[in-house]
């Protein structure tokens, strides 16, 4: 026997599942006002679906105008109260609730893989992690507050009230309770109609950290609950993020009236590739900017710039390096791109891409099996895109890039601006003083360079244009929270 | 015609070659990457105290690395000294297990173009069936590209029917750049295969390293259509590090690269941790380093 005539040794990964038999779901969530799990005064309950197998995992209530007075009267009861805390005594229960998430990490990654279908692999390595790293950041602030805006004197806003998407929606809500909650703001939070697991698991580590009543109320529902919360009398500020559109019905529903308003809303980011880049490393960066999360990312790099001396190169690597991925349950670990999160995603994806056929763009979509049952879209590039087309100006919200080519730093920075969004960005180069030059001329409130997707507690995270206003993390997080009184 | 040769971004490299590692290897997966693996060992002792009675055992060993564990083949090579090329020769003949020799002024390579013709031509003559030379870093790091190439195309030609491995020493070279410019040199002169490190070095075959390799690899493979292959050598001790590097193989460079024609792994002690992590797969239990003989 020759090495030569050896029989092949054949080598796939086995699936690996991550077990679901440590966690707790209850058949039936309720609403979380005053501290309890309470009914919804009109009983309405509809249950929260996985979308990578369409079953049910559980009932949940969903939120009407009654319900949201009643939390917002606890929230209204219990601030001054929370607002005259010690600081550093907020500061503990804001730690507490991250030593919490902490320990019930591995439980949070798995439902919220369940209910979201996104990969565990992200779960558990970004979510889960980043939502405690809010809390401990803010945590950290608590005491510090006039610190973060010049050494002014300065004083909680009161209730707010926050609406967050289904994208990432135990990381959102920790971007938004912990600046809130820091400042001394008492918070009802409105998780996505289709993603309210997770935030219901941290109402119940808000009642292990003791967290005085109505301090926190959780209301999941749909956009009637978002609506009433929006509308109701006793709030001091609303925060948002979700689609333009809905922002833009809040902005004309709070017009005139004394409420404070920041809003995270859609993009079509650039990532813009020089010919001088690391070219294997952008590509990662490629893929991670666009596949991350199923493309469920508000910053997502879905507008692909390539400088036209590599476009042909990077186009290849990036179609080879698309062929690898590994689509399917999101619950095994290996997985790498999972389930589209809603039928009504899943068909806004589809419109779009056909937008894309029929107006002349070439479209590959990566082959590979998908599973018979769920919401899927697999990994999709398209080349030969004009900046007119749709593709090239709408969210696509999915895992679907667009490639367009530049020819001068001048015209990358010109076409990277020509969108109604600004949310973030991407510099791959290897001249420090292109990509702080490109940086600077760049409409987006966010600049990677040579990383994308990157996210980080101390950063300020927020849009320009239509992609909204207001800052999350970092010291700018806290100032939409607070009042400067001296 | 100037070719532009892409830039390495370190962090981006690191961060991706580490979220590779992170691949879960379970059950069947594991027994059969263990084996792949062990199929391409190539068992190795480089030290002044080794003997003609070492070398036989260890070709003992490499032909059938676990008597108890009959699904578990042969390892790919064994890899010695010139000295004892003709040794390892004689106890692997028929095995199908072939003989590798250093050469070249190994370790260090700091020795004349002729001494390391000679070297390898001796090598050759007492049966070897694959050269692993070392790159002039002295040159390498001079800026002496041309002395690189020139050096692997004369030690190529005096192999005769060997392959060439050219070890790039990559923890001497200082920089990923560095790494993948040297890779595309030994390729375009002609390398049969690339490999990381001599093991005497303060580091070897790192995952960043192996997969900037490996990269340079598909893009050569891609233009020139000329397959080359990959030896990780130094540091990968263990089944979880050899593992990691089959992992970044096969999304690097895909499936068909899974055998040891086109992959390599030098070692001396990760075989028995292979086969001790493959007898736990068998038995369930963890069992003792004195389960399996040394050589």
């Amino acid at each position: 026997m020759t090495t030569e005539t050896r029989t092949s040794i054949v080598w796939d990964y086995a699936p690996a599942p991550e077990s679901t038999e440590h966690i707790r779901l209850r058949d039936r969530y309720g609403l979380f006002i005053d501290g309890a799990f309470r009914d919804p005064a009109d009983g309405r309950y509809a249950a929260s679906i996985n979308p990578a197998t369409e079953q049910p995992l559980a009932e949940v209530a969903w939120a009407g105008a009654q319900d949201v007075s009643r939390a917002v009267d606890s929230a209204r009861v219990a601030h001054p109260k929370w607002a005259a805390l010690a600081d550093r005594e907020r500061a503990k229960y804001l730690f507490r609730i991250a030593r919490l998430i902490q320990e019930r990490a591995r439980e949070l990654a798995v439902v919220e893989t369940l209910d979201g279908g996104k990969p565990l692999r992200e779960s558990r390595d970004v979510d889960v992690p980043l939502a405690a790293a809010h809390f401990f950041h803010y945590a950290g602030w608590a005491d510090k507050l006039r610190y973060g805006v010049n050494a002014r004197e300065v004083a909680p806003l009161g209730v707010v009230g926050q609406i967050v998407p289904w994208n990432f929606p135990l990381l959102m809500a920790a971007w938004k309770l912990a600046p809130a909650l820091a400042c001394g703001n008492t918070a009802i939070l409105k998780p996505a109609e289709t993603t309210p697991l997770t935030a219901l698991l941290l109402a119940e580590i808000c009642q292990e950290a003791e967290l005085p009543p109505g301090v926190v109320s959780i209301l999941p529902g749909d956009g009637e609950a978002g609506a009433a919360l929006v509308r109701a009398p006793g709030i001091d500020k609303i925060a948002f993020t979700g689609s333009t559109s809905v922002g833009r019905d809040i902005q004309a529903a709070l017009a005139g009236r004394p409420v404070g308003l920041t809003l995270e809303l859609g993009g079509k980011s650039a990532n813009i590739v020089f010919e001088d880049a690391a070219l294997d490393q952008a590509v990662e960066g490629i893929v991670n900017g666009i596949f991350f999360n199923q493309g469920h990312v508000c910053c997502a790099g879905s507008r692909l710039l390539i400088q036209e001396s590599v476009l042909d190169d990077v186009v290849a690597k990036l179609w080879t390096r698309m062929g690898r991925l590994r689509v399917g349950d999101p619950l095994d670990k290996n997985t790498d791109v999972g389930a589209i999160n809603s039928a009504q995603q899943l068909q806004r994806i589809e419109a779009l891409v056909a937008a894309g056929v029929e107006e002349g763009a070439q479209r590959r979509t990566i082959a590979c099996a998908l599973p018979e049952h769920g919401y899927w879209f697999a990994p999709t590039l398209f080349t030969d895109v004009s900046p007119a087309h749709r593709i090239a100006v709408q969210e696509i919200f999915g895992p679907v890039v667009s490639v367009l080519s530049f020819r001068t730093q001048a015209e990358a920075i010109e076409k990277a601006n020509n969108s109604r969004y600004g949310l973030a960005a991407g510099i791959w180069t290897d001249k420090g003083a292109k990509a702080f030059e490109v940086a600077g001329a760049l409409q987006a409130g966010v600049v990677w360079q040579n990383t994308y997707n990157h996210f980080d507690p101390t950063a300020a995270f927020g849009g320009y244009k239509e992609s909204g206003f207001g800052r999350e993390g970092g010291p700018a997080g806290l100032r939409p929270y607070l009042r400067v009184t001296r | 015609m100037i070719r532009r040769l892409p830039h390495v971004d370190r962090v981006g490299v690191e961060e991706r070659a580490a979220q590779l590692g992170k691949r879960s290897i379970k059950s069947t997966a594991k027994q059969q990457g263990i084996r792949l693996a062990v199929s391409m060992v190539d068992l190795t002792t480089l030290e002044g105290a080794d003997t003609a009675g070492k070398v036989r055992h260890l070709c003992a060993k490499a032909v059938c690395p676990a008597p108890e564990l009959p699904e578990i083949p042969s390892v790919a090579a064994v890899c010695v000294y010139p000295s004892l090329v003709a040794v390892a020769h004689e106890a692997l003949r028929g095995t199908g297990v072939r003989t590798a020799s250093v050469a070249t002024g190994f370790p260090a390579g700091q020795v004349s173009l002729a001494a390391k013709l000679r070297d390898t031509q001796d090598a050759v003559a007492a049966g070897a069936d694959e050269i692993d030379m070392v790159i002039s870093r002295e040159a390498f790091l001079a800026g002496d590209d041309v002395r690189v190439q020139d050096e692997i195309v004369a030690v190529k030609e005096n192999c005769g029917d060997a392959h060439l491995k050219v070890i790039l020493e990559t923890a001497e070279l200082g920089s990923y750049d560095h790494v993948r410019h040297a890779s595309m040199l030994a390729m375009e002169a002609g390398a049969d295969f690339i490999k990381t490190s001599t093991g005497k070095a303060s580091s070897g075959a790192t995952p960043g390293v192996c997969l900037v390799m490996l990269e340079a690899i598909r893009d050569y493979v891609a233009r020139t259509g000329r397959i080359v292959g990959f030896k990780a050598a130094g540091g990968v001790s263990n089944s979880k590090a050899a593992l990691h590097r089959l992992v970044l193989v096969k999304e690097t460079l895909g499936d068909e690269w899974l055998t040891p024609e086109r992959i390599r792994i030098g070692a001396s002690s990760l075989l028995n941790d292979l086969l001790m992590q493959y007898a736990k797969t068998e038995t369930g239990r963890y069992g003792r380093a004195e389960d399996f003989s040394k050589e």
